[in-house]
């Protein structure tokens, strides 16, 4: 893959001038090469895999035949249907579609909605910045349990509290999102009605943070903006139980990978060098091996990206969080598979982009990603 | 011990994957791999005989005295209580296990042979054939799987299914999913294999490329199959689930769906009615969690960094059976001394 760019500049080792070096020698020093290289090449990367994905969905969602007939088939009669395929085009052959559909993702234009008409861009518009708050919040949740739960396990190492840690990790994937939001619903808004049942706010305070002038659609930022504490203690409470939902799943898995790594930094050299010095185990886990041990979580981050996705489609549909993946159920529902393709898409475009932004940082953060 | 210094002489019985790890097994990991055995036999059981166990039909409204009536708490006609549909939940829950057991077996059996083919030419072969799955494996493997899962079942069945087209369309759905998953270890054990000593030699006596393939290099890229094949089964089932609680599962007519049935319960618990929501989640969370331990405690024991302290000791005697062939090294016919040149010759290139 180095071959496909070429920035000279930014290489810390120039090529050697002497032609009859060998070329494995040569190359290795290319490839050793700097940080930038390894960004440009991986940016390009991206480029084939949104297009795979694009391109799958395309054709998978078109081998069912056309989606108004999908979407409207039930209400209107054979000739209205032929009209609406004819004014939209579906009636044309499959990859004239498919290259026009290409030209307008490349633009950024990922359709319209059939059902309701509205363009895919504005959806995410309104309904991304919930989805990105909500997998904020469960990162953060995940955060705060997996890893000090993960060090614990690892300290704790083949007794009985690890055998706990690990089962309460595997109980977190074990368990549906929707059925850990169900279960948490029913412990803490019905029978001890303590939290809010569903949704991002009350009424009362989205009514509040509607007359914002600049609205960010982050309801948290919002609620700040209001200045009023019953919005913000309105706001955080809402979002508490899809983010231990959501959070949960997440923290199970950075539980386990902490546990993994945490033992395997503890059997390296310098640990023992460290232990032979009579620094406690306890220090040992708390000081000297966790921090490495962190490195490969934020390589998986960027395959939980995904998971997280996924489980925020359920999420939402279960707390009726008005995001991304509670209006994807909703066109699901509707049988509107223009929106369904939009949002897919923008999706896969979205994991693409934060799996390169957590390559880059694995990058910056150990140099022997820097293949 | 003198059992596991001579591997040839070993049983039948404990040389089967998971008896042998039970066997290796120490403690608590022993005990964390009984439990998941433990919980996946029951759940098998439930699944295939769940026409004896369930009281009533999956699809059944009524009895001989009548109506079961809608949400009615648990009592003893229905020991969980019937759903808002006014089906029984304990009768679901059971014929539930048994589709997510047709759905799972159909998904992996689907999803290895494709993707263990595919794996094995593309990393025997190489080319620029392996090029483009590789590509096309990885993006597949980066993309959220539920969502994937969902634009399949739309293609398969459009979104409306009946019985075996619904159970079809979910396994393939899942299967789609997960064929990347088999197609990167079997790759990467192919292209490992391949430069290995008795495969040369099969060349050499002029064995066919298929025959070679089928017979020298699947064979012996099969060993970390049973970690991914229960890992995935869990995932199956979650995915299964995730589909129905969206929507995209088996009709309730056409057969008993957890995921279906967390759906429709999901009004009934904002109103208190917990029996509803409560048995068909423990259904998926035990079923997955048994299959999970399994696969966790084998995946354990392959990897000597994580087994017990005293397991390594005790078991170390056995390792050379999870290695690439079993028996250990010695039996890859002339491979010995060839071997060796082979990769001083190879080291010498590298210099």
């Amino acid at each position: 893959m180095t071959t496909l760019v070429d920035t000279p500049g930014s290489l810390p080792n120039e090529p050697p001038e002497n032609a009859a070096e060998s070329t494995t020698a040569f190359k290795k020093q290319r490839i050793g090469g700097g940080l930038g290289r390894y960004i440009v090449v991986r940016f390009l990367l991206i480029i084939p895999t949104i297009f795979i994905l694009v391109t799958l969905v395309f054709f998978l969602m078109r081998l069912t035949g056309d989606p108004i007939t999908a979407a409207l088939g039930g209400r209107l009669n054979g000739e209205q249907l032929q009209e609406r395929i004819h004014a939209a085009g579906y009636d044309r052959p499959i990859l004239v579609q498919y290259f026009e559909y290409l030209g307008q993702i490349a633009t950024g234009n990922f359709g319209s909605s059939i059902t309701d008409n509205r363009p895919i861009t504005t959806i995410l518009v309104t309904y991304g910045a919930a989805t990105l708050e909500l997998a904020f919040y469960a990162l953060i949740v995940a955060f705060i349990v997996g890893i000090p739960l993960g060090m614990l396990a690892a300290y704790f190492r083949d007794k009985g509290q690890d055998a706990a840690l690990r089962v309460f990790a595997i109980l977190c994937y074990a368990t549906p999102v929707f059925f850990a939001g169900i279960l948490l619903k029913l412990i803490f808004s019905v029978w001890l009605n303590v939290l809010p049942v569903a949704g991002r706010a009350s009424t009362g305070s989205e009514f509040e943070m509607q007359d914002l002038p600049n609205k960010t659609g982050f309801y948290l930022i919002d609620a700040f903006q209001t200045g009023d504490p019953a919005v913000i203690s309105d706001v955080l409470l809402h979002a508490v139980l899809p983010a231990l939902t959501l959070g949960l799943l997440t923290a199970g898995i950075f539980l386990r990978l902490v546990r993994t790594n945490v033992i395997g930094t503890l059997s390296t050299d310098y640990v023992d060098a460290a232990r032979s010095r009579g620094i406690s185990e306890y220090r040992l886990v708390r000081k000297h091996a966790y921090k490495p041990a962190l490195i490969p979580i934020i390589t998986v981050i960027g395959l939980q990206i995904a998971l997280l996705l996924s489980g925020a489609v359920l999420t939402e549909s279960t707390f009726e969080w008005k995001g991304l993946g509670f209006q994807l159920a909703q066109y699901l529902g509707s049988r509107d598979f223009v929106a369904v393709q939009g949002i897919v898409a923008l999706l896969a475009v979205i994991v693409a982009l934060t799996n390169f932004i957590v390559d880059v940082a694995a990058a910056i953060i150990d140099p022997r990603v820097r293949y | 011990m003198s059992v596991e210094l001579k591997p040839r002489k070993q049983s039948v019985i404990s040389r089967l994957p998971v008896l042998h790890q039970l066997r290796q097994s120490v403690g608590l990991q022993r005990g964390m791999l009984v439990a998941g055995l433990v919980i996946t036999t029951v759940y098998v059981i439930c699944a295939v005989f769940a026409q004896w166990i369930a009281p009533y039909g999956f699809a059944q409204l009524r009895d001989a005295s009548g109506p079961f009536g809608s949400q009615q708490p648990p009592s003893p006609a229905h020991i969980w209580g019937t759903t808002v549909g006014g089906y029984d939940v304990f009768s679901r829950v059971i014929w539930g296990a048994q589709t997510a057991l047709e759905v799972m077996i159909v998904a992996i059996i689907f999803s290895i042979f494709i993707g263990v083919f595919l794996g094995l030419v593309s990393g025997y072969l190489g080319g620029w054939l392996d090029r483009v799955l590789v590509v096309v494996a990885d993006a597949i493997y980066a993309f959220p799987s539920l969502l994937l899962a969902i634009v399949m079942s739309i293609v398969i069945s459009g979104g409306q299914s009946s019985l075996y087209g619904g159970i079809l369309a979910a396994a393939i759905s899942i299967t789609v999913v997960y064929i990347p998953q088999y197609f990167r270890v079997i790759r990467s054990e192919a292209v490992r294999i391949k430069s290995e000593a008795f495969v040369e030699s099969a060349m050499v006596i002029g064995a066919s490329t298929p025959r070679i393939m089928f017979r020298h290099v699947l064979r012996n890229s099969t060993r970390t199959l049973p970690l991914i094949f229960t890992l995935n089964a869990s995932e199956a089932v979650l995915t299964l689930a995730g589909l129905g609680f969206l929507g995209f599962g088996i009709e309730p007519t056409a057969a008993a769906e957890w995921g279906y049935d967390l759906n429709k319960s999901l009004s009934d618990v904002t109103s208190g009615i917990w029996w509803t929501a409560i048995f068909p989640g423990i259904a998926i969370v035990l079923s997955v969690l048994g299959v999970t331990l399994v696969g966790e405690s084998l995946n354990d024991l392959a990897d000597p960094r994580l087994r017990g302290r005293r397991a390594v000791a005790a078991a170390s005697g056995s390792v050379a059976l999870t290695s690439v062939v079993p028996g250990g090294p010695l039996e890859a016919g002339p491979g010995g001394l060839a071997g060796l040149e082979d990769t001083e010759g190879e080291a010498d290139r590298d210099r």
